[in-house]
């Protein structure tokens, strides 16, 4: 059996016995790239130079002792719009095309602390704004599964990874779903965290109520491990909180007698594909042959939460993307005359279609006269929507549904109509308004042999519950298989 | 469509975003933020009058720290981004006369 049919726990236990080194693993993840990227196009940078060095640094470490934990040792692949510390960052940006970050995100440097060697970093859409990985300014990536068609977005370069065996694992960011979707799309497993759990300090900040740093693995253990050792209050990031329950681990159980699992009849409706409809129900059947309790229930305002969302996510957006100014990094336009144009020529040139349409909603929905109309009316729907789910979980465990509507899309067919393309996010997008945790995990193929994801959401720092109820699901469905063949891919 | 932007509104969100657009990215802009808006009123369906504004979902504010500097002097890293940099300070366009 060769490495990178392994699961990141299984590499590190193997690595930890003598039986693989990381430099063995490091070798075979860039075999792998240098074989497959040229077509899947997953990375922006390969981090190659002295990445064997680094490699046999790890080693030695494992060797004495001196680093035990679950990834050490591993070839993970981090998002491009997490600083790393003397290497490219681009956000997938003409803007940033050549930022070196000067230190780097805490969730990485958590990572590298725990002994994971950092491989590269993945494409994405633009600042983190698309669904489909398109909006890069560096190519689209494309599918493992079916080359025509597109991995999901944002972190569509990370799930794809993944799928891939181009990383045993990675770290994407979820604004509106784009850990999850892409998860989905890919066939791979992604948890969006309760907001705060990880520190966003060094992520390049899109939406930032909404923005949260999470796991993409092939399972639900190689994601609850991974996701424990990027968990951290830090002073660095005001918004982050202090929890004490971050062993994750602890909640892989396969033990879901009794747990009550809602079903909202809104996220079955108009616009669900049947084939995901059926797919995702045969999964809560699943697992209330072992033992869960299923109910269905209306789960209220649905319709609302994309509205709401996009609104204070462009409002986020215009606010935070201020700082591209072509005076302390990134982007300065060539010709220019006073410093007013070569603002606006800098970022009119840096920033691509999709981001500056973001820009301007945001922009417009600040702008006085317009504020209580539509920004403060958002942020009002929201702790409206923040109500509906905290009723909701008054009642159940865990909230059952699809992560998307589709199994992903052909390649070249979303950015012509921005709306019909922001409508895909429709159960994903309120975890964020609300705060709360979500995976997505397979649960099926369609009849074009595309992954389908099954997405459960928690309430607010109940993460155990979904990590629970997913490892119990994926015991009963046994290996999923990858693009490269049954043994690859999502265990 | 009921929301319908005007050429003044397009060429004031192009200041307040600092966004310089060509008469075609207007036209384009005109169009997709008109069609954003209107979907966007749906919210208006929406009685929110006894509803508080949410912000951060847990309700967290004011964070405070000591204001001590706790990482090292990166200048020279930091400069080494800028486009232009001139004696350890950024060189941006002359401002006034």
């Amino acid at each position: 059996m060769g490495l990178l049919e392994l699961t990141a726990l299984e590499l590190s236990g193997k690595i930890k016995d003598g039986e693989a080194t990381v430099m063995e693993a490091a070798a075979a993840v860039l075999e792998r790239i240098k074989e497959k990227d040229s077509i899947y196009r997953c990375y922006i940078t390969v981090d190659e130079d002295g990445l064997m060095e680094r490699a046999a640094k790890i080693q030695g470490k494992i060797e004495r002792g001196e680093l035990t934990g679950p990834f050490a040792g591993v070839p993970v692949a981090v998002k491009d719009n997490m600083c790393t510390k003397g290497m490219l960052t681009t956000c997938a940006s003409k803007m940033l095309g050549n930022f070196i970050p000067t230190y780097t995100a805490e969730a990485v440097l958590r990572l590298e602390e725990a002994g994971a060697l950092v491989i590269g970093k993945t494409n994405m859409d633009e600042f983190a704004m698309g669904s489909t990985t398109e909006t890069s300014a560096y190519g689209e990536t494309k599918n493992p599964w079916d080359t025509g068609k597109v991995p999901g977005g944002s972190s569509g370069g990370s799930a794809a990874a993944v799928a891939a065996g181009e990383c045993f694992a990675a770290l994407g960011s979820d604004t509106g779903g784009s850990i999850r979707q892409p998860a989905s799309f890919c066939g791979v497993v992604g948890i969006k965290p309760t907001y705060g759990t990880v520190s966003r300090y060094g992520l390049i900040a899109y939406g930032s109520s909404l923005d949260q740093i999470g796991p993409i693995g092939k399972d639900v253990a190689d994601c609850a491990a991974l996701l424990e050792t990027i968990a951290s209050y830090d002073k660095k990031d005001s918004t982050s909180l202090k929890r004490e329950d971050t062993d994750f681990t602890s909640a892989l159980t396969d033990d879901v007698n009794g747990m009550k699992i809602g079903i909202p009849r809104e996220y079955f409706g108009d616009g669900l594909d049947g084939e995901v409809r059926e797919a995702v129900l045969n999964a809560a059947r699943a697992l209330e042959g072992k033992g869960a309790i299923l109910e269905e229930f209306d789960l209220s305002l649905v319709e609302y939460a994309i509205p709401a969302y996009y609104t204070i996510a462009a409002a986020e957006a215009s606010s935070n993307l201020e700082r591209f100014d072509g005076i302390k990094y990134g982007y300065r336009t060539a010709d220019y005359e006073g410093l007013h144009q070569m603002y606006k020529k800098s970022r009119s040139e840096g920033f691509g279609a999709e981001v500056k349409r973001r820009i301007m909603l945001g922009s417009f929905v600040l702008s006085s006269g317009y504020y209580d109309a539509y920004y403060l009316k958002a942020l009002k729907v929201k702790a409206l929507i923040k109500k509906a789910f905290d009723d909701a979980f008054a009642k159940y465990d865990v909230i059952l549904g699809p992560t998307a509507p589709t199994t992903a899309p052909v390649l070249g067919k979303s950015l012509a109509d921005p709306i019909k393309m922001y409508l895909g996010d429709i159960y994903t997008v309120s975890m964020n308004l609300a705060g709360l945790p979500g995976i997505s995990l397979p649960c099926g193929r369609d009849s074009g042999g595309m992954p389908i994801g099954l997405q459960l959401i928690g309430d607010c720092f109940k993460e155990k519950n979904i990590i629970r109820a997913a490892y119990a699901y994926e015991k009963a469905r046994g290996p999923f298989g990858g693009p490269e063949g049954a043994e690859m891919g999502a265990k | 469509m009921a929301n319908v932007i005007s050429d003044e509104t397009i060429e004031y969100v192009g200041i307040l975003a600092k966004l310089e657009l060509s008469g075609e990215e207007k036209e384009q802009a005109k169009a997709d933020m008109g069609r954003m808006l209107d979907y966007i009123d749906k919210l208006g369906e929406l009685d929110t009058s006894q509803a508080e504004p949410m912000s951060h979902v847990f309700g967290v504010r004011n964070v405070f720290r000591d204001d001590v500097v706790t990482n090292g002097d990166m200048c020279e890293d930091m400069l080494k981004n800028a486009p232009g940099e001139k004696n350890g300070m950024f060189i941006a366009p002359r401002t006034f006369e």
